[in-house]
Order: C-alpha cells, then structure tokens, then sequence
C-alpha cells in the first residue's frame, strides 16, 4: 500500500499529488476499532466519579452552589454546533464521492472550509478574551492527574479518582490534536483555494511551486482523514452513556450540582453563575 | 506533445465472439482491463504509452453489437455500428436526419469506417494537457494546465467548468441527447439504461471520467425513441478544418414545430462543457414562441448566460449564440 501518490510531472520530475485514499480507508477502520476496543475496555474499567458518600459530603459542604452550573455558555455552544456543521459537511463533501456517492463536492466544501476556517478564528478570540483560556490545553500541572488515571485504569483502586478542572485530561488531549489537524487542514485550504474556481480568491495555481503544491495537498489529505478518526472518536464519546451529561451540557448549557462535584475538582473549576458565562 | 510511438507497451488480447464473453472477461479483470471499440480514441493512448491496461478487450469480433433495427417508429443502434453506417443508414436518415449528419462529419472517411457509434459517444477527453501525460486532474493529480494563465485553452470549456476545462469532443453526443437517446449498458448479468443526458458526467461529478460506465459495463446498444423521429432537425458543426477536425462548438436542435410555433425542442450544444450541454433556459424560454428571428435572439441571449470563458476561448460565447439563433431559424445550410 502506497500511503502518498507520487506522478511525473511536465519536466520529468517525481512530485507528490495527494495522500493514498488508502488512508481514508485506514482512519475510518481505525476509527471504528478504537470504538470497539475502548468500548469493550469501559466494561472492566473504573469509574472516574467521586464516590456517591464523597460527593454527599462535598454538597452538604458547598451549600452555595447554584442547583444547575454553567458548563458552556450560549456563544460557545452555537461555535461547537456551527463548527460540527462545517466539519461534517467538509467530511461528507470530501469522503462520499471516495466511496462512490458522486456529486458535485467543491463548491460545497470550499464554502464549508470558509465556514470552519471563519469560526475558528471567532473561537480564538472569544477564549482568549472571554473564557478561562488555559483550562483546555494539556502541561506539566496535568501529569499528576495523567498519573492517577494510569494508575486507576491499571486496577489500583486505591488510588483516588481524578480530579479534573473544567475539562478531563482525554478532553484536553482530544482538543490539542483537533488543533493540530484543523490548523493544518485550513492552511492548506486557504491555499488550495487559489486552485479551484471561487468567488474569494482568484485563481493562481503558480502561487507555489509543483512539489509545493503536492506537500500542501498531502497536508491537507492527512489533517482530512486523521479527522474522520477524531470525528468517530469525538461522536462516539459523545453518545456514551457515562459521557452524556456532557453531551447534554453542550445542548442545553448546564450540568447539575451534583454532576459539578462527581466528576471535578471545585478548586480547580471554580462553578460559574449562568449571568458570569459568555 | 510527445511523439506518437510505434509500439505499444505489452497487454494480454482479448476477442471475444459474443457479448456474454466479452462480460464475462471484463467481470473477470475488472479495472485491469481496457474496452476497444474501432481503436480510435484507444490506440491514441496505448501508442503514447499514456495508458498501460494489463487487458484489451476488443470488440471488434462481437457482430451481435453492429446493426441498426427499428424499434417501435424509433431504432435502436448496436454500439459497435460503424459511423459510415450510421450516416449512410435510410432509417437514421428518414428518421433522424440530425444523427446521419452528425455522424456523417466525424473526423474523415477512415475514421468513419472504422470509427463506432458507442467509441464515438464513450471517447475521452482531447485536451493535450491530459493527452500528453502530464499529472492534470482528470489524471489523477492537483491541477489543470489548461486553466491558468499561459495556458492553450482554445478548444477548451465555458460552462460547468470544475478544476478540469477538458470538453467533451462528440460529434454524435449532442445529438443523442437532443433526441433523447439512452443508452444499454450491461454489467455481469445485469442491464441498466440510462439517458444520454445521463450518461455524460461532468468533472464536479467524477473528475476522471466523461462517461458513467465504470470497469466491468458494456454498452451494448443507444436507442432512439420515436418521440423526435420525423420532426425538425438541426445540426451545425464549426470546426478549424472541414476535412477532419474535432468541433470547437457543435449544435443538435430537435424542434417540434406547430405551424411556425414552437411547441417543445429539445437543443444541445457540445464542445463548450465537459458533457454535452443542453440549453434547457433556451428550450422553456422558446416553447409557444413563433420560430423567428426575435425569438432566435432572444434565445442566444439565454444560451450564453454563466459562460466563463478562459484566456483564449472567449469567441466560444458569441459561436454559441450564432449557432442557436441559426438553429431556431434553421436556415443554415449543412456544414458537410
């Protein structure tokens, strides 16, 4: 299996074109087996929430806390859905005419791309000016909890449960990777744009040079299909039983009381009032 | 372009006496293998050393595909029907006067003779870009070296364009289409008929295709329904050379005329898309209207709206509207 496709180009020279659709393939059944294996492992493994008599004791101690807790505010859930929406329809635009559904795909993904790329930028500045910034990237304060969850996940059940911030760990891990691959897949993007037909930018495929170009399509080909796995792992979790009052709090906003202290450390995500949430 | 090599690279030859085999060796190496009608688009590209098939099937021993039969007041043409005979056919001729005529002016007599009516119809693209082997989108790599700013584009598309700018080059397309042929194609042992409107697909569709047949389909036969059989025909071909040239724009009109008011037609233009394109605005916008020279205006107007012309194919736009005015009217003379 060749994983890059290389042709001949007009002066003789071997240039890269685009990634093997081979690897389309490879992420969907990777993605798909990732699911059956973590599915299969859940049913053996710990449960990462605080003990019902320990999160009793921490309520009857935060008699303060409002009954419902604000985990996405309304700007950040309607970037979450409009940034699914162009992400999906990029992925169905770029992938179904692969496995046969055949129509016409560049105008809507392009379109799609100008709506993901738009949102992403909207998203930088609203959680770099508006939400708690570092609490979704992964550093050295995480290894601890990196630590307790290995421990807990290889049987030690005396260690105790982790205790996140306002994002676990696999959360945070999961957002860095989707930063990696969206910044990609939209640099690239931005720059094939200069070789379709649009109304944005004109057309000039000399922009780059042949190997170039082929590097920037691979790119684009890579971050593409590393997000058909991302994108099976992130509605898989979101569908899981145990993951749904996340699921729910990015639909309707708020978590309750008692989910706040199962499943987070207070003093690491102080619980905002809705009236503080943008 | 590179020069035309005597040599073809080696493939296993096959050449099959029926259909049923033919199928049979094409289910059998599927993608592997390379369908030859009368050669004339296939050697092009093995000579070139362009495209190297592990497997030709040659159909040039399956006499079950030649013939023209009536069929219901229409016909049915077998795929492998030469274009000679098609042009020289009495009931194409009576019939369909259009189809005999653009038959008739495919590229030269040889050509003709040896030449079919499913080759003519199933034909790849001629942009010498995709021709010489350069790594284009319709070959499978990221760009179109017809569509940038020194590029020859000509003979190349102004409508539908889709990264590629390569045009279907059918003489014989355009006017299936006006006649509302379709076209049987079989698979295994299964059948489909699909329009010819249907059968042409564009590069947003499958950029590395001009037909829907897939590895493993036969077309076996086009056939004519009897709907445009006996009304009134156009076709034009304007071409660079009249002995033997692919179209630059080519017209296929059928108008089923009421006294001197257009009832309904049906007017397809090739040369200008990467599928034959019918001007649909121009046949609801002429439909109840007298059959003269407003209303051949009028239509050119329409015809031409969301034409993107290139650097150098920019004449396209007033040849289309020059063809569908004469077409409406239809007082050109034959171009043959």
């Amino acid at each position: 299996m060749d994983l890059l496709e290389r042709m001949r180009s007009p002066w003789g020279e071997s240039v890269l074109v685009h990634i093997s659709w081979d690897l389309f393939w490879a992420s969907l059944v990777g993605g798909l087996l990732f699911l059956l294996a973590h599915g299969g492992y859940m049913l053996f493994s710990q449960h990462r929430k605080r003990e019902p008599a320990e999160v009793d004791r921490l309520e009857a101690e935060r008699k303060g806390l409002p009954a419902r807790i604000t985990r996405h505010g309304f700007v950040a859930r309607v970037f979450h859905w409009v940034q699914a929406f162009a992400m999906l329809t990029l992925l169905i635009t770029a992938f179904f005419p692969i496995v046969g559904v055949r129509f016409a795909w560049v105008q809507w993904h392009w379109m799609a791309g100008i709506l993901l790329t738009a949102s992403i930028l909207f998203h930088i500045v609203h959680a770099t000016f508006f939400l708690d910034f570092w609490s979704i990237w992964v550093g050295p304060k995480d290894i601890p909890e990196l630590k307790t969850e290995v421990l807990r996940e290889m049987g030690r059940e005396d260690v105790p449960g982790p205790r996140p911030g306002k994002y676990p760990l696999g959360n945070r891990l999961y957002h860095l990777a989707v930063v990696v691959a969206g910044l990609a897949v939209i640099a690239t993007g931005i720059l094939m744009m200069a070789r379709v037909r649009n109304t944005l930018i004109e057309r000039n495929p000399y922009w780059l040079s042949d190997p170039a170009w082929g590097l920037t399509y691979v790119l684009h080909g890579l971050a593409g299909v590393g997000f058909v796995g991302l994108v099976i792992a992130h509605i898989y979790f979101a569908l899981r039983p145990e993951k749904l009052w996340i699921t729910k709090a990015m639909i309707f906003g708020t978590i309750s009381r008692r989910e706040y202290l199962e499943y987070h450390d207070p003093d690491r995500w102080v619980a905002e009032r809705k009236s503080d949430v943008v | 372009m590179p020069p035309i090599r005597d040599a073809m690279p080696a493939f296993e030859l096959f050449q099959p006496g029926s259909v049923s085999d033919a199928l049979g060796i094409l289910d059998r190496h599927g993608a592997d293998a390379w369908v030859m009608a009368g050669g004339m688009d296939t050697f092009d590209w093995l000579k070139d050393r362009i495209k190297k098939p592990r497997v030709v099937v040659d159909l040039g021993m399956v006499n079950e595909l030649r013939g023209i039969k009536d069929a219901g007041g229409g016909l049915e043409i077998g795929a492998m029907t030469t274009l000679t005979t098609v042009a020289n056919n009495p009931l194409v001729k009576e019939r369909f006067p259009m189809l005999a005529e653009a038959a008739l002016i495919v590229a030269s007599p040889q050509i003709r003779n040896q030449g079919t009516a499913g080759g003519n119809v199933s034909q790849d693209a001629r942009c010498w870009y995709y021709r010489a082997g350069w790594p284009c989108y319709r070959a499978g790599g990221n760009i179109c070296y017809a569509d940038t700013p020194t590029a020859v584009n000509r003979e190349h598309a102004i409508f539908n364009a889709d990264r590629c700018v390569a045009v279907n080059p059918s003489d014989t397309a355009p006017a299936l289409v006006a006649l509302d042929a379709s076209f049987v194609i079989k698979n295994g042992s299964s059948e489909r008929v699909v329009p010819a409107e249907e059968f042409f697909i564009g590069p947003g569709i499958d950029i590395e295709r001009l037909t829907v047949l897939r590895p493993g389909d036969l077309l076996t036969a086009i056939r004519l329904p009897a709907t445009w059989a006996g009304k009134a025909h156009y076709f034009e071909k304007v071409r660079d050379r009249m002995v033997w040239d692919f179209a630059l724009v080519n017209i296929a009109a059928s108008i089923n005329a009421s006294g001197s008011t257009i009832a309904d037609s049906r007017m397809v233009v090739n040369g200008v898309s990467a599928t034959p394109y019918r001007l649909t605005a121009v046949e609801d916008a002429i439909r109840g209207k007298a059959r003269d020279k407003a209303t051949a205006d009028m239509a050119a107007e329409i015809a031409v709206r969301g034409a993107v012309p290139l650097r150098h194919n920019a004449y396209k736009i007033p040849l289309v509207k020059a063809l569908v005015k004469r077409a409406i009217r239809g007082e050109a003379e034959w171009t043959s």
